[in-house]
C-alpha cells in the first residue's frame, strides 16, 4: 500500500470536492429560488473560463483585473439569461424549462467552440511557483488558492442567506412566492439575482479549473459531475451541496487509488461517484439533507 | 374599542370591483371605502367572496373590472410587492409563516422594503451605515415583538410553534412592514376563547395606538360586532349591506343571508 499516494489523493479529493461543492451550491441556489433544474450549469463554468482567458491573453490584462472583469461580465450574463430566456417561461411546465436550459447548454457549448476553437488552451502562468509543499505533499498553488476561494465563497453564502436582506428574501421566496410578494419582495428580482450569483460563482470555479487544466469544452463536464453532488446532498440544501461535492471529490480520488493499486481497470474514478449516489439514495431517497415532500391528501 | 371618531377621508376605495374565474363570478360590482383609522370588517357566508376581495386589494388577484385606490393612488394594476411597499400588509387565512425560519427571520422578511442596504452596502457591513440601520430596525422589530408578547419564542423556528402563537407571529410579520392598512384574513379562525380575546386586544391596540387602519375578515360575529367601526356584508359576491355593526345586523337582507328566508318571514324585523 502506498500511503503517501493515498494521502495525496485524499487531499486532491478534498480540494476538488470543495470546487464541486461551490458549483453545486450555485446550482442549488437557482433550484431553491426558482425551482429550475439548470442543465446549463457546466456551461457557466465554460463561458466564465473562456471570457477570463480572453481578457488575460487577448487583452493582456493582469490576472486580478481580468478576473474582476470576468465576474462583472458573468453577473450581467446571468441577469440577461434570466430576463431574456427564463422569465418568459415562468409558469410554464417544468419540463419546458428544463428543455430550455438543456438548449442553452448546447448553444453555449457550440458558441464557445465557434469563437475559441476546439483545442484546450492554457492560461498564462499566474503564480510564481507552480507547486508548493504542504505537510510533505505536493500541492498545486492554484489548488491551494482555490481551496481558499471555495471557503470564502461558502462563508459568503452563509452570511448572505443568514443576514442579508436579499438572502432572507430569497429564502422566503423559495418557501412561498405568494407570501413573499405580500411582504414586498419582488419575485422576478429574486430570480434574476439568483441566476446572476450562480453564474458568477460558477465562473470562479471555471477559472480555477481552467488555470489547472487549460480551458476546453471538457469544463462543462463539471455540470454533470455536480448532479451526483447535489442529489447526494438533497436538491434544495446549500450545506448538502457542499458536503455532496466533497463526497464526490473523495469518492473519485479513492476510486482512482483503488484502481491504480489493485484493479487496473482504468477510468473507474469517473463512475465511482454515481455508484455512491445510487447507494446513498437507496438509504435516503431525499438525499442527505433534502426536504421531504409530504403530501397530504 | 377606540373612542375617537375615525378620519372620514377614505384610505382605500374600491369601485365597481368584479372578479370572474371563467364562468364563476366571485365578485360582482362591489364598491366600498375604508376610512383612515377605522376597523372595517367584511362578513358573509362561506363562499361569499370575502377572501377574493382581500386578494384583489393585496394584489394576488387582479379584478376583472373596477378600480382600487389606496391613499389617493390607483393601485389596480400594481403587483403585490409594490402594494406592500406602499403600505398594505396582510395575513393569510391558512397560516403562511416561513416554517423553517426563525420567528425573528420571519419578521425581518417583513422589513424587506424598509431595509435600504443593497448588496454592496451590505458587504461593507461594518464600514458603511448598514450597522446603524440594522440597529434601528432591530429596535423597531423588538418593539413589535414586545407588543405581541412573543419574546420567549423569538429565536424559535416558526414551524415548531403552537397554532395560536403562529397566528401572532404572522401578525407581527405583517406589522413589521409598517403598513398603513393591514388586511387580516380570519385572524381568529381555530382559536379558543382566550386566544380570541388576546387577538381582539392586539387588533384594537394596533388600530388605536399604532394608528393602523384594519380591514378584517372574521367569522366570529361576537368579535366582529365588538371591535369593528363599520361592517360590510357580502353574499354570493354582491354587497348586501354596509354600515355600523348594529345597523347591519338589523338589515333584512343580512338576516336573510344568515338566517334564511323562512326565518325572516316567521320573525319579521322592525326598523
Amino acid at each position: 500500500m502506498d500511503t503517501s499516494l493515498l494521502l495525496q489523493l485524499t487531499l486532491n479529493g478534498l480540494i476538488v470536492g470543495m470546487l464541486y461543492g461551490v458549483v453545486a451550491m450555485s446550482f442549488v441556489l437557482i433550484y431553491k429560488a426558482s425551482q429550475v433544474v439548470n442543465f446549463a450549469q457546466g456551461e457557466f463554468l465554460l463561458v466564465g473560463a473562456w471570457v477570463c482567458w480572453w481578457f488575460l491573453t487577448e487583452w493582456q490584462l493582469p490576472f486580478y483585473a481580468g478576473f474582476a472583469f470576468t465576474l462583472v461580465f458573468m453577473m450581467l450574463f446571468g441577469l440577461v439569461l434570466q430576463v431574456v430566456v427564463l422569465r418568459p417561461l415562468i409558469g410554464e411546465p417544468v419540463i419546458s424549462v428544463i428543455m430550455a436550459t438543456i438548449g442553452l447548454g448546447i448553444f453555449f457549448q457550440a458558441l464557445m467552440k465557434w469563437i475559441f476553437g476546439v483545442f484546450a488552451k492554457p492560461f498564462p502562468p499566474i503564480f510564481a511557483m507552480e507547486q508548493v509543499r504542504v505537510l510533505g505533499l505536493e500541492v498545486q498553488t492554484v489548488y491551494l488558492a482555490s481551496l481558499g476561494v471555495s471557503l470564502l465563497i461558502m462563508a459568503g453564502f452563509g452570511w448572505f442567506f443568514k443576514a442579508s436582506k436579499h438572502g432572507l428574501a430569497m429564502r422566503a421566496t423559495a418557501f412561498d412566492q405568494q407570501v413573499a410578494q405580500s411582504l414586498g419582495v419582488s419575485v422576478p428580482k429574486v430570480f434574476a439575482m439568483s441566476w446572476a450569483i450562480s453564474a458568477v460563482v460558477s465562473a470562479v470555479a471555471g477559472v480555477v479549473v481552467g488555470v489547472v487544466n487549460g480551458v476546453s469544452s471538457a469544463l462543462s463536464f463539471y455540470g454533470i459531475k455536480v448532479f451526483p453532488a447535489v442529489i447526494l446532498g438533497g436538491l434544495d440544501s446549500i450545506l448538502g451541496a457542499v458536503l455532496g461535492g466533497v463526497i464526490v471529490g473523495l469518492l473519485e480520488n479513492w476510486a482512482h487509488y483503488i484502481d491504480s493499486q489493485w484493479l487496473n481497470w482504468g477510468n473507474m474514478f469517473q463512475i465511482a461517484p454515481f455508484y455512491g449516489l445510487v447507494l446513498i439514495l437507496l438509504i435516503k431517497p431525499y438525499g442527505l439533507f433534502g426536504t421531504k415532500n409530504i403530501e397530504r391528501v | 374599542m377606540s373612542e375617537e371618531t375615525p378620519d372620514l377621508a377614505p384610505i382605500l376605495a374600491a369601485e365597481g370591483i368584479s372578479l370572474r374565474f371563467g364562468g364563476v363570478r366571485a365578485l360582482t360590482d362591489v364598491s366600498f371605502a375604508v376610512r383612515r383609522g377605522e376597523i372595517f370588517s367584511i362578513i358573509g357566508p362561506n363562499g361569499a367572496g370575502k377572501t377574493s376581495m382581500v386578494n384583489c386589494i393585496s394584489g394576488r388577484y387582479r379584478p376583472t373590472q373596477g378600480q382600487i385606490r389606496f391613499d389617493g393612488q390607483d393601485i389596480t394594476r400594481l403587483g403585490p410587492n409594490r402594494r406592500a411597499a406602499l403600505g398594505i400588509g396582510r395575513t393569510f387565512q391558512n397560516l403562511a409563516l416561513f416554517g423553517h425560519m426563525t420567528v425573528l427571520d420571519n419578521i425581518m422578511v417583513g422589513r424587506h422594503h424598509l431595509l435600504k442596504s443593497g448588496f454592496l452596502r451590505g458587504m461593507l457591513y461594518w464600514v458603511g451605515g448598514a450597522q446603524k440601520e440594522e440597529l434601528a430596525h432591530r429596535r423597531e422589530v423588538e418593539e413589535i415583538i414586545d407588543f405581541l408578547e412573543i419574546q420567549p419564542v423569538r429565536k424559535a423556528v416558526a414551524g415548531t410553534l403552537p397554532y395560536g402563537l403562529r397566528k401572532r407571529v404572522e401578525l407581527a410579520r405583517a406589522v413589521a412592514l409598517k403598513p398603513k392598512l393591514i388586511l387580516l384574513d380570519e385572524p381568529m379562525a381555530g382559536m379558543n376563547l382566550e386566544e380570541k380575546e388576546d387577538m381582539a386586544r392586539f387588533i384594537t391596540d394596533l388600530n388605536a395606538e399604532w394608528g393602523m387602519t384594519v380591514l378584517m375578515i372574521e367569522h366570529d360575529m361576537g368579535v366582529v360586532m365588538d371591535i369593528s367601526h363599520r361592517v360590510m356584508v357580502l353574499d354570493f359576491g354582491r354587497k348586501i349591506a354596509e354600515g355600523e355593526p348594529d345597523a347591519v345586523l338589523a338589515h333584512p337582507e343580512v338576516r336573510r343571508a344568515y338566517l334564511g328566508e323562512d326565518a325572516l318571514e316567521a320573525e319579521p324585523v322592525e326598523a
